[in-house]
């Protein structure tokens, strides 16, 4: 699954190495809490975890790549595989889906041209993303904003009372 | 993030979110000083840490995050002199569908949480502490990341507090979209770099076994804002404002299908469910009736419009007797709930009215859960998945005679048979609507 032409652990700047120790001294009673800062810190980097990132952070943390990869598996946020350089997950719960998010995950598929049936297979897998690589589309569960449902975390952007109407306009924006 | 704050009703009484979506009100430090920020750290600096504890134990203040535990109590079981590390754990990892106040303390008044906890830490002898943010609140893990350091270069935080001799270091943990790990012992798992399996109790009370093995507080985030205003007030003001037994405000978030969904800091009591549809939030949308309310946070037990409860109360006499209280003259406090068989929970009400299909929102929080469930214990691992099946095979192609019965079986297999309160949280939505809406299974059956 992971693309092994590249690997992202020969790509490791040296900030990235200095940020990366900064997230350990965190937590100075056990290094082995910095697992998900530092899983964070790789797929904001290289957009997903490959086998040399899993490698490479469990030799910082003085575990065995399992103790890592046991992580990736276990967290819906990680992925093995590249996702669309803008990823919109959409709420899927009672308040969200009482305000109409079914309708709404299916119009964001369609703004950018994906099928609103393709499933989202999990596990590490990315989400269905559109055939240029710009877009992914997924539900997530409750995204705790149940008063302005139904709503959806587009990259760092909380966007809420989405209206059917409205979603291409939101698309267009991160376009 | 759209304000969700209306003008005040008159019986709000705004504390925690006093200054939350107020024009002009920023995150950062100099806002927060500005407005008497840091005071009740200083005060509380100069007093006996048992002294404080005590305080919060008068203030009547229960946890906000959804098992609504005596805060007091619960620092009161970490040993002050013990010798042993303590930690504070704030739990920000809001994911109980139906709840969205922390979201809001998060971005736009981290300081009062960092204050509280400052002060929770100085009580019980904490010099690390961790506030876990869910990483779905991006933005909210940068802004407390910032007030922190903030409140680090005024000498709120770090070595030797205001001159008192304390020493506080308070860094962000960001989760990683898991709804598991807002059980308590799940979340320290997740902070230790676990898979977030929770743990058994007993032995692994957090007061006892927390994170690192060590004595160990985890407080949600609005519990931890609470502390500060309990010192500002004293203790007795603040107990005053709620129940006996359950002190001060709460936060009610109200979704679904009401006029004007939100949040409204709320005596404890101050309302009843009525008042709380239809005098606060606007009632329902016009034409529409009441059909359904989920009280307290998606695992609470829904309720059915038009249902009376026995509920005790005291007599002319002085005897307790019982009295029929129509659903909608339900007290929002927790002692009222409980007594009509669900929980004011985190405080999530979600509305739902007459168009509502109670098998339809029924499979939604099934397949919530489904999704949701760790995996560790078979009951709730298969139970979830099994009633979230069968949900949907009923709404896709009817339902067979048996599956009311088999869904209430699952749901009663799983219930107390789990390592933690998930199994309960799964359970109670399919075992409450089979209870209060056997007809919309009934008419189904093919």
């Amino acid at each position: 699954m992971t693309d092994t032409t590249t690997s992202q652990a020969d790509a490791i700047t040296p900030e990235f190495a200095t940020e990366a120790k900064e997230l350990i001294s965190h937590y100075p009673v056990s290094k082995r809490s910095a697992s998900l800062p530092l899983l964070h810190l790789w797929q904001n980097h290289f957009g997903f975890i490959d086998d040399t990132g899993i490698e490479w952070i469990a030799t910082q943390l003085d575990l065995t790549p399992v103790n890592i990869l046991e992580l990736v598996t276990f967290y819906p946020w990680f992925r093995r595989e590249q996702a669309g350089k803008t990823v919109i997950r959409v709420c899927r719960t009672l308040a969200c889906a009482l305000a109409g998010s079914y309708e709404v995950k299916d119009k964001f598929c369609q703004a950018v041209g994906l099928d609103p049936h393709e499933e989202h297979h999990g596990f590490g897998c990315a989400p269905p993303t559109s055939a240029d690589g710009k877009f992914s589309v997924e539900f997530v569960e409750c995204l705790a904003s149940c008063g302005s449902a139904p709503v959806a975390l587009i990259n760092d952007d909380l966007v809420e009372n989405i209206s059917p109407t409205g979603v291409s306009a939101i698309v267009e924006k991160y376009k | 993030m759209a304000s969700l704050l209306q003008p005040p009703h008159p019986k709000e009484r705004r504390i925690i979110f006093g200054n939350i979506s107020k024009p002009g009100y920023a995150p950062d430090i100099e806002t927060y000083l500005a407005h008497g920020g840091y005071e009740s750290l200083k005060k509380a600096i100069t007093m006996k840490p048992g002294e404080i504890i005590d305080m919060v134990k008068a203030a009547n203040l229960r946890g906000r995050g959804g098992a609504g535990f005596p805060a007091g109590a619960k620092w009161s079981f970490i040993k002050y002199d013990d010798g042993k590390d303590h930690y504070i754990v704030v739990n920000a990892d809001e994911s109980e569908p139906g709840t969205f106040k922390d979201r809001y303390i998060l971005h736009e008044d981290p300081h009062q949480l960092i204050e509280g906890l400052a002060i929770a830490a100085f009580a019980t002898n904490v010099h690390l502490s961790y506030i876990y943010i869910r990483c779905e609140f991006p933005k909210a893990a940068k802004i407390v990341w910032n007030a922190i350091k903030e409140a680090h270069a005024k000498g709120f935080l770090g070595k030797n507090i205001l001159g008192s001799g304390f020493d506080l270091d308070i860094y962000v943990h960001q989760g990683a979209g898991a709804y598991i790990c807002g059980e308590e012992t799940s979340l320290l798992e997740s902070l230790e770099g676990k898979r977030p399996y929770p743990r058994i109790k007993p032995p692994y009370f957090p007061a006892v076994l927390g994170l690192y093995m060590k004595p160990t507080i985890v407080n949600n985030v609005e519990t931890i804002c609470h502390v500060k205003h309990i010192l500002a007030m004293g203790p007795e003001e603040y107990a005053k404002m709620g129940t006996p037994g359950d002190g001060g405000t709460r936060t009610m978030c109200v979704s679904g299908d009401v006029v004007r969904p939100g949040f409204y800091e709320l005596p404890c009591g101050a309302v009843t469910l009525g008042e709380l549809i239809n005098d606060i939030c606007g009632g329902l949308k016009p034409g529409r009736t009441l059909k359904a309310v989920i009280p307290g946070g998606s695992s609470a037990k829904v309720l059915r419009a038009g249902e009376v409860f026995k509920l005790k109360v005291k007599g002319p006499d002085g005897q307790m007797i019982d009295k029929d209280t129509p659903l909608l003259d339900l007290t929002m406090d927790a002692s009222t709930l409980q007594a009509a068989g669900t929980m004011v929970g985190s405080g999530g009400v979600m509305i739902m009215d007459d168009t509502r299909d109670m098998v339809w929102a029924l499979n939604n929080l099934n397949q919530f859960y489904a999704h949701e469930s760790c995996g560790q214990c078979t009951p709730c691992r298969e139970g979830s998945l099994w009633m979230s099946k069968v949900t949907t095979r009923i709404i896709d192609e009817g339902a067979r005679p048996d599956d009311a019965k088999n869904l209430k079986n699952i749901a009663d297999n799983i219930a107390g048979r789990t390592i933690c309160a998930f199994g309960e949280a799964c359970a109670w939505p399919t075992q409450s609507f089979l209870a209060k809406f056997p007809d919309e299974f009934e008419k189904r059956v093919v």
